[in-house]
């Protein structure tokens, strides 16, 4: 029988957060009859699903994990799951304290002390985090914050009607929310700065428009003073105003959970923000006793945050159970004879240095998402020009890289513990060499999304990759048929450095002594002319610049400006004349490039449109795409067969929009996706729902869940939430080859089509341009386009002064 | 940027096209039928026999068209030829004809296929034109902005009309109210409004005696005047979109009607023999 515990007393296990992590653990600890309390910040379990959009279908991804809990989970509608785990809460005789506000967590002579907002404090042998990644909605700061006509979330705008509301806040939330709200009420926005520079494009353009239009009213350089009945007092670059308004809605953000994690003792491994807490296999953090489970702890998705509920309490009663997934590992590691999960983890430490620096939960996470693959003598990897971008590492065998692309004999072989495939990682370009199987061997193929969050909470991951890196980069781009030995002073003298969008790498005039090979990213260089800076040219990664001064010995002759977030690799200038100096060949096609660049900019001061258009390009971020659709206007007659095209192709929704997106002459970027070389939708996909395949479309498959953070993530705002639209009566189609429905058979047709789901309950996963990568003979929506204005180009193609001078 | 499918592929089509009515021109130059050319001979027969057959490929450009994602050549090859070999049904068929009109089935055949054609060239000319107009006017805006600024003129113009005379704050809020842009397809296809409410208050105001409030009128004019020159860009756009549509609405059911009667043309060519 599970005791309720009294304030003062110390209990076996307080749980922090009642999402599917903590419920699951609160659970289980009622189940064995552990004494322990489940401490939630709101009035209800579960904020974070509870806050999901009503009626949002809740998916059970990944399908082959099981579940390990002793509250159920289905994939269902969001109310459904709710009412199960209330019911389940209150037949399991849970210790549910709601409105517990967690704001530290202390440890003293063993025992944790838990303090919450309100006061009150608990104590507990040991705590288990389960706060999810949420973070607290940031306050207003001015007098009158908490006045109930001040709200900070909005749930659904259309609740309201016929009011005054004032929107504070300059973010997507706040824009979004002010946008849906003018439909039906007097709407004013408030915006601290002058402009809307956090905002995506998107939503750029439609708070312009409404403000515009008169839709909405807004307040710019203005900020709250203080909030009264019925009115709230801002102070302007004119003085104070007053606005009478029945509601307040602030939108100011969240703070990420990581302050509050840090004051309860425990460490990160760096600053990056998205670096991950460190814990054991256990779960457990460097504060004993402290444990830290679900999305906090870098685990997404429901079923995996309820599976280690379940495992952290078995952990804390002293029970070393194997993981939920140890058969999924098992899985994928049947084609290695002596399938051991645990004896071929230890390979895996023993064999490959980068990761051994991983903790083993971290490693375990690792090899879930890797594939392993087993080749025999001859097989490909991949192949140069591929646009895929995982990374490889050689557990055991041996594999070849054919790093000459007219002779594939001459290959570099990598012994078991090295890897490949961290050039596309890092650049998000194509693959550069070919790689093949040069005797049995057992490959870890992992995800660029893996690979992303290791690099950013591991730093001994970073470190290995990026000495590697380095020289094969170095020795790719810009010293082809060097051998690594010669440039090891090179390398060993050269840096890393990143640089913002728009940063300045180096300007003209300056002196120059080093130069600099772009390795992710790319760059706009300009020159000052007769008192303008005009655009010469675009240069992606994989190139050199700053090499001109350092040949002629002048200061800098051109501003260079990373056109998006870039890396670089800083070369020093007397390392780099000394490789020049002993490698006469390497010298002539450096000094060739050189002429070639001066030839350019003659023609480009010539052409000085062309180098607006490519400015235009690179401010739309096309720049940062591999494959983009442009319209040339002067060829569009508005048929809208490429969208129709798209959606005949695409299950009846476009993923383009044409009319949409900016033009600049006749050029217009119309709102489809550019498969970006490092794609932002990709970031935190939950279920890792997002690839990029051989060709460079960035695709999503049928994992996903819906959950909307591409779409937020996406600044181009090309992906859509949609369910498949119902199947229309198609006069033509059903007269001529009797297919779809008959007149007035829809409903009857999709039942018959779509397992008996009825439409309105489809799921809405996201959907977005896969470039048609299903469909033989490429893009349909340019296959489409009658006149030939449609076209679909490589930035890099595009931007390239051959064809804009043309 | 791109090539417009007048030149497209280096005028590949054209090439055929031309080729084609060449061969068939020469044919007929050589042929020495007894008594008059007509369809009736077997060159006659022949060069009916492609036209006859070129146009039901035309035709089949419709179903093309709509049929996405398959095929090995784009759209505009399919576009290119299709107003290349179109012309060149002109030419064949009247070498089929040889030359001859009556009042007959054959003719009505051989009208219905001149309009086609003819469509077609209005066609051919509104795509290679109109889209160049339509960028210069909307000169990177969009409707949407476009609109958006004539409703904040509407707004401004209201404003500073209470302050003036009755008269002249009807005919604004005339000009804000009912000043139609877009509307039934005839007027669309006009692109004008003769009797437009924003010109007749802009006449109105500029007429009327100026006493007192000379400023404020004045920023009322340039305010109406923004508006004449947005109203009169948005009109050309729905215009020049108008045209590029409408001439489908006879080219398509003409190419209906001629594929009926070329079904017509034959059965009684071969039924009264
Ligand atoms: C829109 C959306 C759709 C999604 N769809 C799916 C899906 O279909 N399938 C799927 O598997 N995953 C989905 N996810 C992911 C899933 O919601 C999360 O992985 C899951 O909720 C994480 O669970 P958790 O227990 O770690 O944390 P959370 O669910 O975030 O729970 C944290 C709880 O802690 C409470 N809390 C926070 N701070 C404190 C404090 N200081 N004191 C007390 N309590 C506190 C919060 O109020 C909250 O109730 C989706 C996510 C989003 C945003
Ligand atoms: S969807 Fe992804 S790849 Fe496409 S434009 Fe957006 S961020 Fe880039
Ligand atoms: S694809 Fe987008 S909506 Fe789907 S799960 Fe991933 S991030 Fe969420
Ligand atoms: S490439 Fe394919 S998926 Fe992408 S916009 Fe065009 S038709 Fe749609």
């Amino acid at each position: 029988m599970v005791r309720g515990i009294g304030l003062g007393e110390a209990c076996k296990i307080a749980i922090v957060g009642s999402g599917p992590g903590g419920l699951s653990a609160a659970s289980h600890a009622a189940k064995m009859g552990v004494e322990h309390v489940l401490l939630e910040r709101t009035d209800h379990l579960s904020d974070t699903i509870y806050k999901y959009q009503r009626g949002k279908y809740v998916m059970a991804t990944p399908d082959i994990l099981p579940l390990r809990s002793d509250v159920s989970f289905t994939a269902g509608k969001r109310e459904a799951i709710l009412d199960k785990w209330d019911q389940q809460c209150r037949d399991l005789n849970l210790n549910v304290k709601f409105k517990a506000d967690v704001k530290s967590i202390k440890k003293d002579n063993g025992t944790f002390s838990i303090a919450l907002t309100s006061g009150q404090t608990f104590h507990a042998e040991n705590v288990v985090l389960a706060i999810g990644l949420q973070g607290n909605l940031n306050k207003l700061a001015c007098p009158g914050a908490d006045h109930p006509t001040v709200q900070y979330q909005l749930d659904d705008p259309d609740l309201y009607e016929g009011e005054t509301i004032v929107v504070i806040g300059a973010g997507d939330a706040a824009i979004e929310n002010a946008v849906a709200l003018a439909k039906q009420n007097t709407v004013i926005i408030v915006n601290r700065r002058d402009e809307f520079a956090r905002a995506k494009q998107g939503n750029l353009a439609l708070i312009l428009n409404a403000i515009e239009k008169g839709d909405v009213q807004c307040y710019y350089n203005s900020s709250p003073a203080r909030i009264e009945d019925g009115a709230l007092a801002l102070d302007t670059a004119e003085g104070e105003a007053i606005i009478q308004c029945h509601r307040i809605i602030a939108r100011l953000g969240a703070s990420a959970p990581r302050k509050f994690v840090e004051s309860c003792g425990i460490s990160f491994p760096n600053n990056d923000p998205s670096a991950l807490p460190e814990v054991s296999s256990t779960y457990e953090s460097n504060v004993p006793g402290l444990y830290v489970i679900g999305a906090l702890g870098g685990y997404p998705l429901i079923k995996q945050a309820m599976n280690q509920g379940y495992e952290v309490v078995e952990y804390i009663m002293g029970n070393r159970i194997a993981p939920a997934d140890q058969p999924l590992l098992q899985r994928k590691f049947q084609g290695l004879g002596n399938a051991d999960v645990d004896a071929v983890i230890a390979e895996v430490r023993r064999i490959i240095p980068v990761f051994a620096g991983l903790n083993p939960l971290q490693l375990r996470e690792t090899l879930l998402d890797s594939d392993v693959h087993v080749l025999a003598p001859g097989e490909t990897v991949f192949n140069r020009n591929d646009y895929t971008n995982t990374f490889f590492t050689i557990l055991r065998g041996e594999v070849g890289i054919q790093l000459n692309p007219n002779d594939s004999s001459i290959m570099v072989k990598l012994p078991p513990g090295a890897f490949f495939g961290e050039m596309g990682l890092i650049s998000g370009r194509r693959r550069t060499a070919t790689v093949v199987a040069t005797k049995d061997c057992v490959l870890l193929e992992t995800p660029r999304r893996t690979m992303l969050k290791l690099i950013q909470s591991v730093d001994s991951v970073r470190r290995t990759l990026d000495q590697t890196a380095i020289g094969r980069q170095v020795q790719t781009h810009l010293a082809p048929g060097v051998p690594l030995e010669a440039l090891k002073d090179l390398v060993e003298n050269a840096e890393i450095v990143r640089f913002k969008p728009g940063e300045t790498i180096f300007r003209q005039g300056d002196q120059g002594d080093d130069m600099h090979l772009i390795r992710s990213g790319s760059c706009t260089v300009s020159m000052r002319v007769a008192g303008r800076d005009i655009v010469m040219s675009y240069v992606p990664s994989g190139n050199y610049i700053g090499e001109m001064a350092l040949l002629s010995d002048a200061p800098r002759s051109a501003t260079v400006k990373a056109a998006h977030a870039t890396e670089t690799i800083r070369i020093k200038g007397d390392t780099f004349k000394e490789l020049l100096d002993n490698q006469p060949k390497l010298k002539a096609s450096v000094e060739a490039k050189f002429r070639e660049r001066i030839m350019q900019n003659e023609q480009m001061q010539r052409r000085p449109e062309a180098g607006n258009i490519i400015q235009f390009l690179i401010d739309q971020g096309v720049g940062e795409g591999t494959d983009v659709l442009l319209i040339d206007e002067s060829l569009c007659v508005h048929c809208d067969n490429c969208e129709k095209a798209c959606a005949e192709t695409h299950g009846g929704i476009s993923r383009l929009n044409r009319e949409a997106g900016p033009t600049f002459a006749t050029i217009h970027v119309p709102t489809s996706c550019r498969h970006c070389e490092h794609p932002h939708c990709m970031a935190d996909c939950p279920p890792n729902a997002i690839h990029r395949a051989q060709d460079g479309e960035v695709y999503i498959d049928d994992s996903c869940i819906g959950c909307g953070n591409c779409e937020r993530n996406c600044p181009y705002g090309v992906i859509q939430l949609a369910a498949a639209p119902d199947v229309k009566f198609n006069l033509f189609n059903w007269l001529l080859f009797g297919t779809g429905p008959g007149p007035g058979e829809e409903m009857k047709y999709a039942k018959a089509h779509h397992d008996g789901q009825t439409p309105s309950d489809k799921q809405k996963r996201a959907v977005k341009c896969d470039m048609c990568k299903d469909i033989s003979g490429g893009a349909s929506c340019v296959r489409a386009c009658p006149t030939g204005a449609a076209i679909r180009v490589s930035p890099e193609e595009f931007m390239s002064v051959a064809l804009l001078s043309k | 940027m791109q090539e417009s499918i007048l030149v497209y592929r280096h005028l590949f089509y054209f090439k055929i096209a031309v080729g084609l009515v060449a061969a068939a021109a020469v044919a007929y130059a050589l042929h020495n039928p007894l008594g008059q050319p007509n369809g009736g001979t077997w060159l006659g027969y022949t060069l009916g026999g492609i036209a006859g057959g070129l146009m039901i490929w035309l035709a089949w450009f419709g179903v093309r068209k709509r049929k996405y994602g398959v095929g090995k050549l784009p759209l505009e090859d399919w576009l290119s030829a299709h107003v290349y070999l179109g012309l060149a049904v002109l030419a064949i068929s009247t070498l089929h004809a040889g030359f001859q009109v009556g009042v007959n089935i054959h003719t009505v055949l051989y009208v219905l296929t001149i309009i086609v054609i003819v469509s077609g060239l209005i066609g051919v000319y509104f795509y290679v034109r109109f889209p160049r107009l339509l960028s210069e006017n909307r000169r990177g805006m969009s409707m949407e902005i476009m609109f958006g600024q004539i409703a904040e003129l509407d707004r401004e113009m209201r404003q500073i009309a209470m302050e003036l005379d009755d008269a002249t704050n009807a005919a604004v809020l005339d000009a804000t109210q009912n000043t139609v842009i877009g509307g039934s397809l005839i007027r669309q296809l006009r692109g004008r409004d003769p009797d437009c409410p924003t010109t007749a208050a802009r006449m109105f105001v500029e007429r009327s005696e100026t006493r007192g409030h000379d400023a404020r009128r004045r920023q009322l004019i340039t305010r109406i005047m923004r508006k004449e020159e947005l109203v009169r860009r948005l009109r050309l756009d729905i215009q020049l979109r108008a045209w590029l549509r409408v001439w489908l609405f006879v080219h398509v059911p003409c190419s209906i009607a001629a594929l009926v009667a070329l079904a017509v043309h034959i059965v009684t060519v071969f039924y009264y023999w």
